[in-house]
């Protein structure tokens, strides 16, 4: 993986000891709370509902064992004995102290990890694939591009207060598993027809208050001219995004409101003028940064391999794991592992120390030093030799991580919701509970099938309702929490926005009626293969609706 | 009815202001206001120890404890109501363990 050069290394420490002055002065009262928050924020830290709150990024998901180990230390020492990984690959401290932050981003520092650009109208962290570098599906690997637009986008002095946060996501495979058409920029990287690669490029996707699915603005953009795109796409947006208007400032509204002619038209224009400058990306830099990307030597383990159907006639727990929890690798005797942060009954995307040492001891034994953190909350070794999925399995059920439910009903994205989040209407985390206690038993699980089920506590959709095949909305209605069902969203290569069935449950009857969308689903399914958002696609709606307003009392 | 809320500046932690301008953890011994413009006058006057000031509505319930009206201040008084992991209480802080 990408290691910190000189440059970064002392650029990160001199940030901290800038921030561990400013945090001085204000406790010593020098600066105001107005003067101070700009600067906190811009360090990562929020102020939440109990506590502060710190962000972590995590550069397109990649940890190795070091920075995890790290990651289980603070949770330790300066906070409560978890973090929650989120849904931007990121990963957040519920509870530390203001004093003890710069220490903590000191000791951050020293595995090459940062708060930088986690909060503010900046280029947040670049998300990717969490398979990248080891799927079999990859046209070429997204973590070398996602790197080289962290390094451009880092501290950019022209878009460091852009007129609202600005998301960026990149997908090597030609299934989408970053979500790009739900970001401010998706990248897709396509072959090229000189055999190189080069991407296409969607603008103006989001969700929020206004969901939005991106638009293809450019194709085949060359590998060389990347950042020359990328640049006259935010200078347009800098230049024309609304900021006389907080819910109107992202860029999914200067498409909707400029038209996608007009915007391709403003941005060839500033791509005519940035093309050829000095942003083109150099065949050596990217040939040096994927140097730090190769794939490690893997071990060749084909007696293991072979030996693994054997064990898995033996062990049905085992084999269900493997089933759900393990991705196709690039190299027939290796699979990519997901370990799920979705325990039934659990807290959607948290993790204690001790499983975090736990995990980054797998992985420098036996996943080549590579954890990935995955937008589902998940953590993932990308290269897992076969013969070694036994012992990562065991070791897991002891530390109550080997929950074998990636991509079913329980595998739920929540955001913290009302819990902590001082911005949030309704809590997410009991909802996500009380679905997966409803709905936990393996078999039954395994009777629904791959579904997709977000829970976000406000509008702003942290947790991804819109895109969920099964989305809930927590609302705030004359204080009480109300909870609205979409359906039908996907935040992959068929993106769709979910639609609102009608109106809203509270919390008891919500897990009800998830009960009986599902139960839909089984009776109108034409066969075991139809799985729910297919099903959903060809029946639209209205039996849903039916089910659960059987006397039409859909008004919200 | 109404009481003065904020988070502490150094650690954050939820505090309500008592009689003679203490901050205090437990909302029972929060002063109250009948009014919010009496409680706007107070917060005016208050320094930086503590930020995120708000002013809460709050009521007594049937057992004569104060309570605040809204679900959100609820949740803060009382802390998140779930509990990830056994043995993470909201008292627990910086024990320097593992869990």
């Amino acid at each position: 993986m990408y290691r910190y050069d000189e440059f970064d290394a002392a650029f990160v420490r001199q940030r901290v000891e800038q921030f561990r002055n400013q945090v001085g002065r204000r406790i010593s009262g020098e600066l105001t709370e107005d003067e101070f928050k700009p600067l906190r924020l811009m360090n990562g830290l929020y102020l939440q509902l109990h506590a502060y709150m710190l962000r972590i990024a995590i550069p397109y998901g990649t940890l190795n064992s070091h920075q995890l180990h790290k990651l289980a230390d603070v949770a330790t020492k300066y906070d409560r004995g978890y973090a929650h990984f989120t849904t931007r690959q990121n990963v957040q401290y519920n509870w530390p102290t203001l004093s003890d932050t710069p220490d903590i981003l000191a000791e951050l520092a020293e595995v090459d990890m940062h708060a930088i650009q986690t909060s503010g109208n900046c280029i947040r962290n670049v998300t990717t694939d969490h398979f990248a570098g080891a799927a079999h599906d990859e046209i070429a690997d997204p973590r070398v591009y996602a790197e080289i637009i962290r390094q451009w986008s880092s501290l950019h002095p022209e878009f460091s207060f852009l007129p609202r946060k600005f998301k960026i996501a990149i997908n090597g495979a030609r299934k989408d598993r970053a979500a790009i058409r739900v970001h401010d920029i998706g990248l897709q990287l396509v072959e090229t027809k000189d055999g190189g690669v080069g991407f296409d490029v969607y603008i103006g996707g989001g969700q929020g208050r206004t969901p939005m699915i991106g638009k293809l603005v450019a194709e085949a953009v060359a590998e060389a001219d990347i950042l020359n795109y990328l640049e006259a796409v935010l200078r347009v947006y800098n230049r024309y995004g609304r900021r006389d208007n907080k819910y109107k400032a992202r860029i999914k509204i200067l498409v909707h409101e400029t038209g996608l002619e007009q915007l391709q038209a403003d941005i060839a224009e500033e791509y005519a003028l940035a093309k050829s400058s000095l942003l083109d990306v150099p065949q050596t830099e990217i040939d040096r940064i994927n140097a730090y990307f190769a794939m490690p030597e893997l071990r060749t383990d084909k007696v293991g391999a072979d030996a693994l159907a054997r064990l898995r006639v033996q062990n049905a727990g085992f084999s269900r794991w493997v089933s759900r929890n393990t991705h196709a690798h690039k190299v027939d005797d290796h699979v990519s592992v997901t370990i799920s942060l979705k325990p039934v009954g659990g807290v959607p995307g948290d993790a204690t120390d001790a499983q975090m040492h736990l995990v980054a001891d797998l992985a420098s034994r036996y996943g080549y030093d590579e954890i990935r953190v995955s937008h589902e909350q998940n953590l993932v070794l990308p290269h897992v030799a076969k013969g070694d999925l036994l012992t990562i399995y065991e070791a897991l059920v002891e530390a109550d991580l080997a929950e074998a439910n990636v991509g079913l009903v329980t595998d739920i994205i929540a955001c913290p919701g009302l819990d902590y989040c001082a911005l949030a209407n309704a809590r997410s985390i009991p909802i996500a509970q009380a679905i997966s206690n409803r709905l936990g038993d393996p078999a039954r699980q395994q009777e629904i099938g791959p579904v997709t089920l977000n829970i976000s506590g406000c509008i702003n959709a942290c947790g991804h309702h819109h895109v969920g095949h099964i989305g809930i909305l927590g609302v705030d209605k004359k204080g009480e929490e109300l909870y609205q069902l979409t359906l039908g969203g996907a935040a992959d290569e068929h993106t769709s926005i979910g639609t609102i069935l009608g109106r809203g449950f509270d919390a008891e009857e919500l897990i009800d009626a998830v009960e009986l969308v599902l139960d839909t689903y089984l009776g109108l399914r034409l066969n075991k293969d139809e799985i729910f958002i297919e099903a959903y696609r060809r029946v639209g709606p209205q039996p849903f609706k039916d089910a659960l307003y059987p006397n039409g009392k859909q008004a919200a | 009815m109404f009481v003065i809320t904020g988070n502490r500046l150094l650690d954050g932690g939820v505090v309500f202001l008592a009689p003679a301008l203490a901050w205090v953890e437990d909302i029972q011994l929060a002063r109250r206001y009948e009014s919010d413009k009496n409680a706007r006058e107070v917060v005016a006057s208050l320094g930086e120890v503590v930020v995120s000031l708000d002013i809460i509505p709050v009521a007594y319930d049937d057992e004569g404890v104060v309570q605040p009206l809204r679900l959100r201040e609820r949740i803060r008084v009382g802390g998140p109501t779930v509990n990830p992991f056994e043995g993470i209480h909201l008292e627990r802080s910086h024990t320097g363990k593992p869990s």
